[in-house]
């Protein structure tokens, strides 16, 4: 009995996965359930698991392209022998030429991004590397043309010589001769992240402004009620539930943080989704909340502990990452006390969280030791000033230094 | 800034000259555009491409009066005073153009005394010199005459002298069966002339997709137009009121006669009086400006555009090239992909190609798949009864990329720009045949060729 491998569907707006991490080499025996591969898309990552138990025989390999439903490999019951090889062949091909759809998908991916310079740009990009000087070429001749049909679609080419790429540094490293330098693949999920980092840096006009919060009153309150908070709602009572209250009182005071600019617009958001930054072993992730003005503090902290289990078990769906508004960041779990968070397009805003340190500060003229926590708030000047930016932040930091404005919202 | 008068002059005011000099302007170049007519516009405004649209429209619609009411006449004056508007108001809006972007329009011939130096002689004679950082030459094309039947544009004319005869000639003799060619005797065809068409090759129309070609031959011989093709023309004289011209054909000297014999066997660059010697710029053996993929000559600092360099004599591939010289002068950067250029023939029906035939794609060693269709199976097509010609599409069989379309058809010189798109934007013939089109129209058989070069007709 042979149990096929397939490629998973992950999502509407996938269609394609790159073959990430071989957990289970080809000719091993695995269990049923056992993780067989690991897929990487530009959302998600994707472990595959074994349908059944028996002899594992791969069709790809690491860096390959695979559509999805396509065949990775099987699983042979009956404990058989080794991999009739012709198998490998139709797979590969099958990942390697995606068929005219795949190509329009893709497209359609594209166009949802909000980046229509970047397209308009596109053709031009494709020429021949000249550099952009005047003496660069105007005509494109029928040779020209021709060369470009030959290359075929540009995905295909791109990702040839790089699948290429990392069979030599795998060789190297089992050499461990003079090399001073290992090379390794981006992961796609890497390359995503880099890419709208990068996008938010060209397109938005970005600022940083800094406060900071005296955070004692919400420790006194959490240390007070954390025993009965714990036993009524088996979650933790942690510090994101409240700047999650308090940055969704900050955004109804100031909505046009929890705005977007599509072209010349102004797109006004009538709901409060807030973006949590999540840190996982594969890179950083961002689970939205949804509708944080209708959910209970008890809600918020239950949510997010589903959440970062799930961004760190890999199983975060796609659907969890889109559509913020307004994303918080909470670098202080690292020990940060300052940075300079970078708003997540086509959002406006990011609030950085710190590190919550004991501070020398002047109250009523005296000098107090306070648990002090420094609050970024990065913006996008193009939609907001400073002057809002600036309320925005001591907003919060008023909710957060007297907790009772939360329940009161005041 | 510079100590010189402009940043860039342009030589030549015509599709490929005032469009650059447009560009220039909107780029913020201080330009200048050096005209030798009285008007701007060029070949295609004056004397090309817009009169005789004007004159083919005309004669048209005459045809169809003529049809419905078999004693109907032209008229010949109120035809031409139609075109000479049409051409008035276009040269005038130019101009217009031109001024609203502060360009200096200067009317004169253009010299170089060196290679930033300009001499111009007005038109009353004086001399006016100009500096410039940079030129553009667009100086573009003339008739080529036949050395034993020199141009008199009464009774042997270019397609100038065709395009403005006194009256319709009974007999016109046309050697070369060209674009223009056909276009003008289609022209003075409708309007009653008995037109000879006297070809060299075998086929009339060279370089457009041979099928194309050989259904338009067709077509015109049903419309009364007589061709001898592979006919080598061997002299003309004048003889009983009439100019002769006598040819080979199949072996035997044979002769007609035409009250107007027009000669239209090619276009050869114009280059002369410029004194592109001082200005360091070099010819072909053809006489047409060297310039690289830039579009520079061998100075860097002076372009060529349209007719007087290689290429397919379009105006509109010279305005392209026009705006392209124009963003390189400020660093930016455009391409123009000649496969995207179209090229149109306004007969009756038109003909019009863009990007590879089948044959040549195969030639140049692509797999082509490719989807024929008829217009006869046109729903629109045969509400109007303009059921003549086909659409032929052509794809790269590799990457699925649409690129060729070719198509005659009434209303093909509108429906070409579609294989313009596509293969500018670098579609599959897929993504054509997956988008929707109005019914009924001329263009669903655009997609109706692309489904069945997919092998997913409806109709066919």
């Amino acid at each position: 009995m042979k149990a096929e491998v397939k490629v998973p569907r992950m999502g509407e707006s996938i269609s394609e996965a790159v073959v990430g991490t071989i957990l289970k080499a080809s000719g091993s025996t695995v269990k049923a359930d056992e993780e067989i591969i690991e897929l990487e898309t530009d959302k998600v990552n994707q472990v595959v698991y074994a349908p059944a138990a028996g002899v594992l025989t791969l069709t790809v390999k690491e860096g390959d392209k695979v559509p999805v439903d396509s065949l990775l490999g099987y699983v042979d019951s009956d404990g058989g022998a080794a991999a009739p090889a012709p198998q490998a062949k139709p797979a590969k091909e099958e990942a390697k030429q995606p068929t005219s759809e795949d190509i329009l998908e893709k497209d359609e991916r594209q166009e949802t991004k909000p980046s229509p310079k970047a397209e308009v740009a596109e053709p031009k990009k494709e020429k021949p590397s000249t550099p952009k000087t005047e003496g660069a070429s105007i005509r494109f001749s029928e040779t020209d043309f021709l060369n470009e049909l030959q290359k075929g679609p540009q995905e295909e080419t791109k990702a040839a010589p790089k699948t290429a790429k990392i069979e030599k540094p795998q060789q190297a490293e089992s050499k461990p001769s003079s090399d001073r330098e290992t090379r390794r693949r981006m992961p796609t999920i890497r390359k995503a992240i880099a890419k709208r980092l990068v996008e938010a840096q060209h397109e938005a006009a970005m600022l940083t402004t800094f406060n900071e919060v005296d955070m004692s009153a919400i420790i006194d309150l959490r240390t007070q009620y954390q025993e009965a908070f714990q036993k009524k709602y088996g979650v933790k009572l942690g510090f994101m539930s409240f700047f999650v209250e308090a940055t969704v009182s900050a955004l109804k005071a100031f909505p046009l943080f929890n705005s977007y600019l599509d072209d010349e617009d102004i797109v006004q958001r009538q709901y409060y989704d807030l973006g949590i930054a999540v840190s996982t072993d594969k890179g950083l992730l961002v689970p939205v909340l949804r509708d944080c003005d209708k959910l209970t503090m008890s809600d918020i902290e239950k949510k997010l502990e589903e959440y970062a289990k799930k961004a760190r078990e890999g199983k975060i769906a796609l659907e969890e990452l889109q559509g913020g508004g307004f994303t918080i960041t909470n670098g202080g779990v690292f020990g940060s006390l300052l940075s300079t968070p970078i708003i997540n397009p086509p959002q406006c805003g990011i609030l950085g969280m710190h590190k919550i340190q004991k501070r020398a500060v002047v109250l009523d003229d005296q000098i107090v030791i306070r648990p002090m926590m420094y609050l970024a708030l990065s913006y996008d000047h193009r939609i907001v000033d400073g002057k809002e930016a600036v309320s925005f932040l001591v907003h919060i930091k008023n909710m957060l230094e007297s907790p009772p404005r939360i329940l009161l919202e005041v | 800034m510079s100590e010189r008068d402009y940043q860039v002059v342009v030589i030549g005011g015509g599709p490929g000259g005032y469009v650059a000099a447009v560009r220039c302007a909107e780029l913020g170049l201080k330009t200048a555009c050096v005209e030798k007519r009285k008007t701007m516009g060029g070949t295609c405004l004056n004397v090309g491409c817009i009169p005789s649209k004007a004159l083919l429209y005309g004669s048209e619609v005459y045809t169809l009066v003529k049809e419905q009411n078999t004693s109907a006449q032209p008229d010949f004056i109120k035809l031409m005073e139609n075109k000479e508007g049409a051409v008035h108001t276009l040269v005038t809006s130019v101009s217009t153009l031109l001024k609203k972007h502060h360009i200096d329009q200067i009317e004169g011939m253009a010299a170089f005394e060196d290679p930033n130096t300009l001499s111009i002689t007005l038109p009353d004679g004086s001399k006016k010199t100009i500096t410039s950082d940079n030129f553009i030459i667009a100086t573009g094309s003339e008739p080529v005459a036949l050395p034993f039947a020199p141009f008199d544009e009464e009774t042997i004319v270019s397609s100038t002298g065709a395009l403005a005869l006194k009256k319709i000639p009974e007999s016109l003799v046309v050697i070369g069966g060209g674009i223009i060619g056909v276009e003008i005797a289609s022209v003075y065809s409708r309007l009653g002339s008995k037109v000879t068409v006297v070809e060299m090759l075998d086929h009339i129309c060279p370089g457009v997709e041979p099928y194309a070609a050989r259904t338009l031959l067709q077509i015109l011989k049903k419309q009364g137009l007589e061709f001898f093709l592979g006919a080598k023309v061997t002299g003309t004289k004048k003889a009983n009121g009439k100019q002769d011209v006598t040819f080979e054909y199949e072996g035997k000297p044979q002769t007609v006669a035409g009250d107007v014999v027009l000669v239209c066997v090619g276009r050869k660059p114009y280059t002369q009086g410029l004194q592109l010697d001082r200005a360091g710029v070099e010819l072909d053996t053809k006489g047409r400006i060297i310039v690289d993929g830039a579009l520079k000559t061998k100075q860097s600092h002076i372009f060529a555009i349209g007719d007087v360099i290689d290429g397919p004599g379009l105006a509109h591939r010279a305005s392209e090239e026009g705006i392209a010289v124009a963003e390189s002068i400020v660093g930016q950067r455009k391409v123009v992909n000649m496969l995207t250029i179209p090229s149109v023939i306004y007969t009756y029906p038109e003909v019009a190609s863009v990007g590879m035939t089948d044959q040549d794609a195969k030639a140049k060693g692509l797999e082509v798949i490719s989807g024929q269709v008829s217009m006869r199976g046109n729903p629109r097509a045969r509400c109007t009864g303009e059921l003549e010609g086909f659409v032929k599409v052509v794809g790269d069989k590799k990457t699925g990329r649409l690129i060729g379309l070719h198509i005659v058809s009434a209303h093909a010189s509108e429906l070409i720009a579609i294989g313009a798109i596509a293969i500018a934007a670098k579609l599959t013939v897929d993504q054509v045949a997956e988008t929707p089109f109005a019914h009924p129209t001329y263009s669903e058989a655009v997609k109706e060729a692309a489904l069945l070069a997919l092998g997913k007709a409806i109709h066919a």
